[in-house]
């Protein structure tokens, strides 16, 4: 059979196992990889931040990326959902993903090197008297740059996307990569690796389904928009004429966008009206029993973060880690869903919004979203399921910031590993992963896949999408690593003098 | 801070036990003291406080604990850390002027007081954030040292 030299074939293709000598014979160059870590963004970088702590060398290790820094994926959604360098993140002080043990945290880093001691009080009363302290973006991006050069980021990634993870037949893994075209001798490049670690992110911004149908109906992708993606022709629009925009979703990002528009109100003279449209409206706390009730008012159910704190590291991660199936599933939805962050200046400004008549708030499920003849603007109709009268809503724009949903099938090498590897959904139709974040049923001889991030919700940690979770999984990792005898654990010595140099920032 | 009973158990015994007594060797040199008190009265005294700390600290912890329950995010803010202090400092003078668990001999406020607040900063500092340098598991362990890692 005739085939493409370096590049695979459908056969290679569609063989779950593949040896040595498929690859030879499609003259795909292979290369010996310890570790291969696949996506390149921060759930990359923590897990390689980890290992060089542990004493794995960079030639050991090997990212592929099509990223330029880590932090690029993360940037760009929090830029389009209005975060930018100077706006502050919804993350807690200690969560540092530049430094894996903590501390200093950002608020102390931030009272000592701005000279505000102000923000060091605030994470000293912080939730109590004051609102949860959280870090400036540009903070974030700028230390995990700074670990990135300590740590010799660069000399680990290869430009790629892997398109497959196959099984190979004397034990360990293929990885296939695609670099960028003209940067390699052949289409495809492959490492044999023992140990995996899949740390793919978000495949993508996903539409509440009556938005997506009215944008490819109606080819209408300026009046209708996702949070998540470039929107700023909204904003403009609206601080040039009077506008009224119809907002849906009550989470972190719902809040910012909120933000943005009546920041643009009291700053720029826009005159828009806004309507907050929900599906689910929590008036009043939410929960039964006395020790597990969530606060809420007005359609938003209040937290810190997007678990409850000790999801990340106390007693709710213990309960977490206890759970099977439907309750493990039923719990994480308990203790997430949508919900945003108790901020002072959001709620004073959506009281006074209510005040003057620029802030309404709607509720109920969508029945319909249609262009309204002779206008530019389109008529959202809630329906009445819930027991309240169907109402129309008629905006300039309608913005979605129901958040980042996606399904894991949609990435291609994710979905490569439920066809050809043998690994699992879990219980909310992500990757199946044990408590250490190993892959289930991907071992293959000593080899083994491990997965962190988005990816692997649903199971026994809830947080793993975030700085902490993405450092909590690598060091769960790096321990499983160090039982497979690959690096040393990092123990009370290690970690000390490891510490001593992040902090005098000598490159490891 | 997240801690499970566990961790606030260990984390109370270890640092008292370690921290606690370093300083309290410490200090003794240098607390206010009653003229002519002999430095081994001092440290009967002030040893002796460190002792109810831990001890009856294993009671707090148990109140701390139910009354963690009630918050949502089950944490422990880090000003309540500091706030219990007052309490809890408040028992142990009760205590050691009521003999309980021995005489610890005639013990000024001053003395006992200089001793208290100094060790109490010194450990609630560590614990809300150098200690992860050594003990990189622990904050995600709820404050344990043993046990709830894999």
């Amino acid at each position: 059979m005739s085939v493409t030299q370096g590049d695979v074939s459908r056969q290679l293709v569609d063989t779950s196992v593949w040896s040595d000598q498929d690859l030879a014979n499609h003259g795909i160059p292979v290369y010996d990889m310890p570790f291969v870590s696949v996506g390149g963004g921060i759930g990359s970088f923590a897990m390689v931040d980890t290992l060089r702590i542990a004493g794995i060398t960079t030639d050991q290790i090997r990212v592929i990326s099509d990223l330029e820094r880590p932090s690029q994926t993360y940037e760009y959604l929090a830029s389009n959902s209005q975060i930018r360098s100077g706006h502050r993140l919804r993350s807690d002080s200690s969560s540092t993903v530049d430094c894996i043990w903590g501390w200093p945290g950002y608020a102390l880093r931030e009272a000592w090197g701005k000279k505000t001691p102000g923000v060091a009080v605030q994470v000293l009363l912080e939730p109590v008297a004051a609102d949860y302290y959280t870090p400036k973006a540009g903070q974030v991006y700028e230390s995990l740059n700074r670990e990135a050069a300590r740590i010799r980021w660069n000399q680990m990634v290869v430009p790629g996307i892997v398109r497959h993870v196959r099984r190979r037949d004397r034990g360990d893994y293929f990885v296939l990569s695609t670099p960028p075209a003209g940067s390699a001798a052949t289409k495809r490049i492959a490492f044999r690796s023992r140990f995996i670690h899949m740390a793919v992110g978000y495949p993508g911004v996903r539409f509440l389904d009556d938005l997506q149908a009215y944008r490819k109906e109606h080819n209408d992708f300026q009046r209708v928009v996702n949070a998540y993606e470039p929107h700023d022709h909204v904003y403009a629009e609206m601080r040039r004429r009077p506008c009224t925009v119809l907002v849906r979703g009550a989470g972190i990002v719902a809040s910012r966008v909120l933000q943005r528009l009546i920041d643009d109100r009291d700053q720029h003279g826009a005159q828009t009206t806004i309507v907050h449209l929900f599906r689910n409206y929590p008036a009043g706390p939410q929960g039964d029993k006395a020790t597990f009730r969530r606060p809420a008012a007005k359609g938003w159910a209040y937290q810190g973060f997007n678990f409850p704190k000790a999801a990340w590291g106390g007693q709710i991660r213990d309960h977490l880690e206890s759970l099977e199936g439907d309750a493990r599933r039923d719990f994480i939805d308990a203790i997430g869903g949508t919900n945003t962050a108790p901020r002072k200046h959001w709620r004073e400004q959506l009281d006074r919004g209510e005040a003057q008549g620029f802030y309404l708030q709607g509720r109920g499920e969508v029945q319909s979203v249609i262009p309204i003849p002779d206008t530019r603007q389109i008529r959202t109709v809630v329906g009445g399921t819930t027991g309240l009268p169907t109402t129309e809503y008629d905006a300039d724009f309608i913005i979605d910031a129901t958040g980042l949903e996606a399904n894991i099938e949609d990435h291609r090498v994710v979905m490569d590993l439920l066809r050809h590897v043998g690994a699992g959904k879990n219980v909310k139709g992500r990757l199946d992963v044990e408590r250490d974040f190993r892959v289930r049923n991907a071992d293959n001889g000593e080899g083994r896949i491990f997965a962190s991030g988005s990816m692997t919700l649903g199971g026994y940690y809830a947080g793993v999408d975030s700085f902490l979770g993405l450092q909590y999984a690598a060091l769960r990792i790096h321990d499983n690593l160090v039982d497979a005898g690959f690096g040393q654990r990092i123990g009370p010595g290690r970690s000390t003098s490891q510490w001593w140099k992040w902090a005098r920032n000598t490159g490891i | 801070m997240t801690p499970t009973l566990a961790g606030r158990m260990q984390s109370r015994l270890a640092l008292l036990g370690t921290v606690g007594v370093v300083w309290t060797a410490l200090i003794g040199l240098a607390v206010p003291r009653p003229e002519g008190a002999e430095t081994s009265a001092i440290y009967k005294a002030l040893f002796t406080a460190l002792l109810i700390v831990a001890v009856a600290g294993i009671v707090w912890e148990l109140v701390y604990h139910a009354l963690q329950q009630y918050r949502w995010e089950k944490d422990w803010p880090t000003l309540f850390g500091l706030i219990v202090a007052v309490p809890e400092g408040t028992m142990v003078w009760i205590l050691l002027k009521n003999q309980i668990p021995w005489d610890a001999g005639p013990v000024q406020a001053s003395t006992f007081l200089t001793m208290f607040i100094t060790l109490w900063l010194l450990i609630w500092a560590i614990t809300n954030g150098p200690l992860q340098i050594v003990a990189l598991r622990w904050r995600y362990r709820g404050g344990r040292f043993l046990g709830g890692w894999g």
